[in-house]
This record gives C-alpha cells, sequence and structure tokens, in this order.
C-alpha cells in the first residue's frame, strides 16, 4: 500500500482498515459483503481489539472472509459457526469472537445452532448477512427468499403452500433470554450503512461488555443471482425486502440501552 | 495411585481430566450418558468449562472451535450420536487440529438398542467422515486399559494433531472393576497454547484455520501431507497384546469385551487340549496386520470373533493374504458372544484346518 506523509495542518480523517488485508476480493462487482467487511474492521479497528480478534467463517459467498480480514479466522462447516465460536470463546474467555454468516448458513442448516448460542447468551457476535438467496451455489432459494421471489429452485416463485414461508431471524432470536442485542439494518444506502455500523460496534461492545450475545441481521442484495445490475438490486431490496423484514432493533436490553448512551 | 472401584463410563471422564482436558462438550445418549455426568460434576469444581450441547452436531463443532484455539479437549457419544458428528470428525482431520472422541458403542443400525456391540468399526476405522483420513482408533477390553488409553488417545492427538478415538462398548462403559487413575497433570495454561492456535493475532500474521482449499493442486497437496502422517501414524503406533501365541497352531483374533471373554476360551481351549492364542488389537486403525501376517505363518487357522456381523475379519483376511483358513463367529444386536459357542467354533475351525 502506498503511504503519504500528512501534512501538519491536515488530519486524517479515513484511512484503510488495519483489519483488512490487502486482497482483492472474489464477490461479484455490485456485492454488498465488501461493503460490510469493511464495517466491521472499522470497527474492530475503532475498538482497538484486532489483536485478540478471532473470526469464524461460513460455507456460501463469504467462504473466504478469512483472506480480507487481517486477524486469527477458523473457517466452519455449514451453519456451524455459532458452535465452534462457543467452543473457542468458552476456552478463551478473553478473545472477541464474532461469526460471519448468511441466510442459508444461519437460517436453514445452522437454525438450531444459532438459537442455541443465542440462548445460552454466548458471549459472541453474529454478522447476519441476509440477500434472500444461495449465492454460492447459484442462485437457489433460501429460508429468508421472499414469497413469490423466482430462484433456480423455485422458477415459478417461492410459493409459501409448498415451500413455508420467509423466516425473520432478528424476531426470532430476540425472543430468547440470552440475546442482549439484536437488530436488523440495511446496507441499501449510505444513511444505512452508516447505520449498520454503528449497530456492528454496539454489538461487538456489548460482547465487550459481557452482556450476553449479540446479532446484527445486515439485509444485503445479489445482484448477479437476481439478475439485476447493482443499483437495480438495491432499488429492489428497498422497494421489497424492508417491507418483509423491518429495519430497526428487535431485542436491546437495558445494560445496552446505557452502553449506548454513554456512547455519545 | 491405590486401586479404586470404578465405573468405565466414570473412569474414562477422570482420566481424561487427569490427562489435563480443559474443556468437554458433549450430549446425552445411553449408554455413555455417566460421562457427560461425571464431566458436569467435576469441570466446574476444577474451573474447567463443561457444556451440554443441543446435539451432537453443535457438540462436535464446539470440539473443533475449542482445538483450533489450541485447548485441550474431547467429546463422548454412542453410535447414533457418533453418526451425527462424523461431519466435524472429517473437518478437525482436513484442519490437523487435536481433539480426543469417544464411542461407546451399541446395537444398531437405526436406533438399534443400548446393549453393548461392536458394530461401528467399518465406520470407526473405514469411513470416519468423508473424504481421505483415519483417525486413531483405540480399542480398551477393561477399565484400566480404558483409563490408560485415555490418557494415550491425549498424548497421540496432540503429538499427530489428529483425532483419535476410544472404542468400547456399553458393558465396558457400565461395568464397575478396580482400577488405578494416573496422577493429575497440570492443565496447560492458555498462554502456552501452540503456536499454530487462533489465540489473537498478537505480534504475529493471522493464523487461519480452514478445511477449503479450492484447486486440484491445492488440495492434492494437504492430502499427501495427511497420508504422509498417516503412514506415519501406521508405523510408530500400532498397539496390540497376545495371549499364549508362542506355540500356538489356532489363533484368536478379538478387540473389547469379546477379546476379553476370548482369553477365557484359549484357557477353556488349552484345558481341552487345542492349542489356541489370541491376538488382541488395542489400536484398531492402525491395525496389527505386519503381526497377524506373521502369526499366520505359524498357526493352522484363524477365528475372528466379534460383536457384529463381521467387520474386523475382513482387516484380519486382508493381513493374511491366503496364509491360512480364516473363519468368522460373531453375535449382533446387543448379545455377548460366550466360550460355550467360541469353543465348538474353534473345534470346527481345527477340524478343517488339519
Amino acid at each position: 500500500m502506498a503511504t503519504v506523509e500528512i501534512p501538519e495542518d491536515m488530519e486524517l480523517v479515513y484511512k484503510y482498515p488495519e483489519s483488512l488485508t490487502e486482497r482483492h476480493t472474489h464477490y461479484c462487482p455490485g456485492c454488498t459483503h465488501g461493503i460490510i467487511h469493511r464495517l466491521i474492521a472499522e470497527v474492530i479497528d475503532e475498538l482497538g481489539v484486532r489483536e485478540r480478534t478471532i473470526g469464524i467463517a461460513p460455507v456460501g459467498c463469504s467462504v473466504l472472509a478469512y483472506y480480507y480480514f487481517n486477524m486469527d479466522f477458523a473457517e466452519a462447516a455449514h451453519g456451524r459457526a455459532p458452535a465452534m465460536a462457543t467452543g473457542i470463546k468458552r476456552v478463551s474467555p478473553g478473545k472477541v469472537v464474532f461469526t460471519y454468516q448468511g441466510d442459508g448458513d444461519l437460517a436453514a442448516i445452522g437454525t438450531a445452532e444459532i438459537i442455541h448460542a443465542a440462548n445460552r447468551g454466548e458471549l459472541i457476535t453474529t454478522i447476519f448477512v441476509n440477500n434472500a438467496i444461495y449465492g454460492m451455489t447459484g442462485g437457489q432459494m433460501a429460508p429468508t427468499t421472499l414469497p413469490g421471489q423466482v430462484t433456480t429452485s423455485s422458477p415459478m416463485g417461492r410459493d409459501v403452500e409448498t415451500a413455508g414461508w420467509p423466516i425473520r431471524m432478528a424476531e426470532l432470536i430476540a425472543t430468547l433470554p440470552g440475546a442482549a442485542y439484536v437488530t436488523r439494518q440495511a446496507v441499501f444506502d449510505v444513511p444505512g450503512i452508516r447505520r449498520t455500523k454503528k449497530a456492528i460496534k454496539l454489538a461487538f461492545q456489548t460482547q465487550l461488555a459481557g452482556l450476553g450475545f449479540s446479532m446484527v441481521e445486515v439485509l444485503s442484495t445479489c445482484n448477479t443471482n437476481w439478475h439485476m445490475g447493482p443499483v437495480e438490486a438495491l432499488e429492489w431490496a428497498k422497494q421489497h425486502m424492508v417491507d418483509y423484514y423491518p429495519l430497526g432493533d428487535t431485542k436491546v436490553i437495558d445494560e445496552v440501552k446505557a452502553l449506548a448512551k454513554g456512547r455519545k | 495411585m491405590a486401586k479404586e472401584l470404578w465405573e468405565g463410563n466414570a473412569a474414562l471422564a477422570e482420566a481424561a481430566i487427569r490427562a489435563g482436558v480443559e474443556a468437554f462438550f458433549g450430549y446425552p445418549i445411553t449408554p455413555q450418558t455417566e460421562v457427560l455426568e461425571h464431566f458436569s460434576k467435576r469441570m466446574p469444581e476444577l474451573g474447567r468449562v463443561f457444556l451440554q450441547a443441543e446435539s451432537e452436531v453443535a457438540a462436535i463443532n464446539m470440539v473443533y472451535g475449542a482445538a483450533c484455539a489450541g485447548a485441550r479437549v474431547m467429546t463422548s457419544s454412542s453410535s447414533p450420536g457418533v453418526s451425527l458428528m462424523q461431519e466435524g470428525f472429517s473437518y478437525i482431520a482436513c484442519s490437523e487440529v487435536p481433539a480426543v472422541v469417544t464411542n461407546i458403542m451399541r446395537g444398531g443400525p437405526g436406533l438399534g438398542n443400548v446393549q453393548p456391540a461392536q458394530g461401528d468399526y467399518f465406520q470407526a476405522v473405514k469411513s470416519a467422515g468423508h473424504g481421505d483420513f483415519h483417525m486413531i482408533v483405540l480399542a480398551p477390553a477393561n477399565v484400566q486399559e480404558l483409563i490408560d488409553l485415555t490418557v494415550l488417545a491425549f498424548d497421540l492427538a496432540e503429538k499427530y494433531r489428529t483425532l483419535a478415538m476410544i472404542v468400547a462398548d456399553g458393558s465396558i462403559g457400565q461395568m464397575m472393576e478396580p482400577a488405578e487413575m494416573p496422577p493429575m497433570r497440570p492443565v496447560r495454561p492458555p498462554e502456552e497454547r501452540p503456536d499454530w492456535a487462533l489465540t489473537g493475532a498478537k505480534g504475529r500474521d493471522p493464523n487461519i484455520i480452514t478445511s477449503l482449499y479450492l484447486g486440484a493442486e491445492n488440495l492434492e497437496r494437504v492430502n499427501l501431507r495427511l497420508q504422509a502422517k498417516l503412514k506415519k501414524i501406521a508405523a510408530n503406533e500400532v498397539r496390540w497384546k497376545e495371549y499364549s501365541t508362542e506355540d500356538a497352531d489356532l489363533l484368536l483374533v478379538a478387540y473389547g469385551t469379546v477379546g476379553r471373554i476370548c482369553q477365557t476360551v484359549v484357557r477353556e481351549a488349552r484345558r481341552a487340549g487345542m492349542k489356541v492364542g489370541l491376538l488382541r488389537p488395542i489400536t484398531l486403525w492402525p491395525f496389527p496386520s505386519k503381526r497377524i501376517a506373521e502369526l499366520a505363518e505359524q498357526v493352522r487357522g484363524i477365528l475372528t470373533v466379534e460383536m457384529n456381523a463381521g467387520q474386523m475379519v475382513e482387516d484380519v483376511r486382508l493381513a493374511v493374504e491366503g496364509r491360512c483358513t480364516v473363519r468368522f463367529y460373531g453375535r449382533m444386536g446387543g448379545v455377548i458372544p460366550l466360550p460355550d459357542e467360541i469353543l465348538p467354533e474353534l473345534e470346527k475351525l481345527d477340524a478343517e484346518c488339519r
């Protein structure tokens, strides 16, 4: 990376996060994984915990996330990241442990693992990226695919009579006593990206304060498998996803509220 | 330390504690639930980690996580639960992190029953999970051996950064016998965890633990490394016990509970004038093939006895390579073969190979 001398009368206000490697990602042009990776990296930098953070990558498009984060990382079996995170955190209580999971990983094959990790109040943070489709396998129906949404395994559109309804994970997890902070955000525009970063930071702070399980569901896009351009995908998501998946906090315990206030 | 009366399952858990296990993750299943129960009481007393997982799938992935963090860790289960753990076995094997697992086998297939059986030999030895790998498989025949092999399992798992499985059956798990516990080893402090472990990238490059290798040549390199390691294990870690083989012209091959019963068969057969010996494999993988091949030159026939439909007998035949007659006797469903029924099988073999 090129380095530049900062003149005395200027202040550095924006830089490449130390928590990201310089490796180019394999994500499709227009994919929002890159934005979410960066937000996490910025938060870890700001909290000064990179050297004691352990991440867990899922199976899905972000299976190679460990190449892009500059910190210790494990790669889990499909859906098992919360169980792996539990194992790591229980034997390393001083570390910061987070999972990065997609909708198939977290809301289908790994439903048991996420619910029980949350219910135990594991002191881990989960970043749940919901783009309503299986990206890596080429655009199949996900547990979060919207009713009527066309995918390669729901070619006539998701029929809720046979395929069931999309799962609202942020609401589901919020019902569990072990969950301290659960929120749903979206990275469809700049204000949304800023709010998402704030939420990710609060989620990590919740873990650092030992308050319980924290999860940020991030509504995201998959322009490739939605067969749209990146801008069109963002518009489509705003119009259709937010109706079914309302944005905002689904669980904030009082101690987390105090944490959020204290931060201002 | 003096001998005490120990139940197999509790002894297994206590032996692991003495061996310095830092964390246990498990799920209840008969006939090994006492392992989990013993840990649930002892681990908190000692300030170590005990967690009852939501499933065997979760338990093995917690083990995987803790192993990646460099902790000494184990889980325990029985046949149907072990099937659920196989996904994790495969990831652990490829990632080359050490872990200990146990299978206190019960009758199968399916839900089967909770009687002692050896139907999971193939699963443990031949197909521990998807992809090319083996676990080190240790088969105790009594409570003392269960204790000793548990300690050994941790040492081997760490020495080779691999999975070590103890296979016993419900009768060893639930019988009570006098046995001696090893002294308590100190638990390795977190700051002394191995340099490959996920401990936070402080003052070093990040450690990545993965079982994903895109590109055929990339993965083949990993496969070759794993195979080289397995070859080393096969060369160094074969263990077995022999009874009255010096002058034997008939040989019994049996392991675990039925291996112990065959010691009685040897005594009774010798009283009846037959020169019978017994080879009892302690490691089912790596298998004592070389020694069996040597003995096949010496004896007229081999009778393999198992609590299944005939699984280890395939490895015996592979070792013997036609040097002598190999026959099989087994009971299934949790029925334990007794000396009275094994002896006539030996007589048949004796007559056949005369």
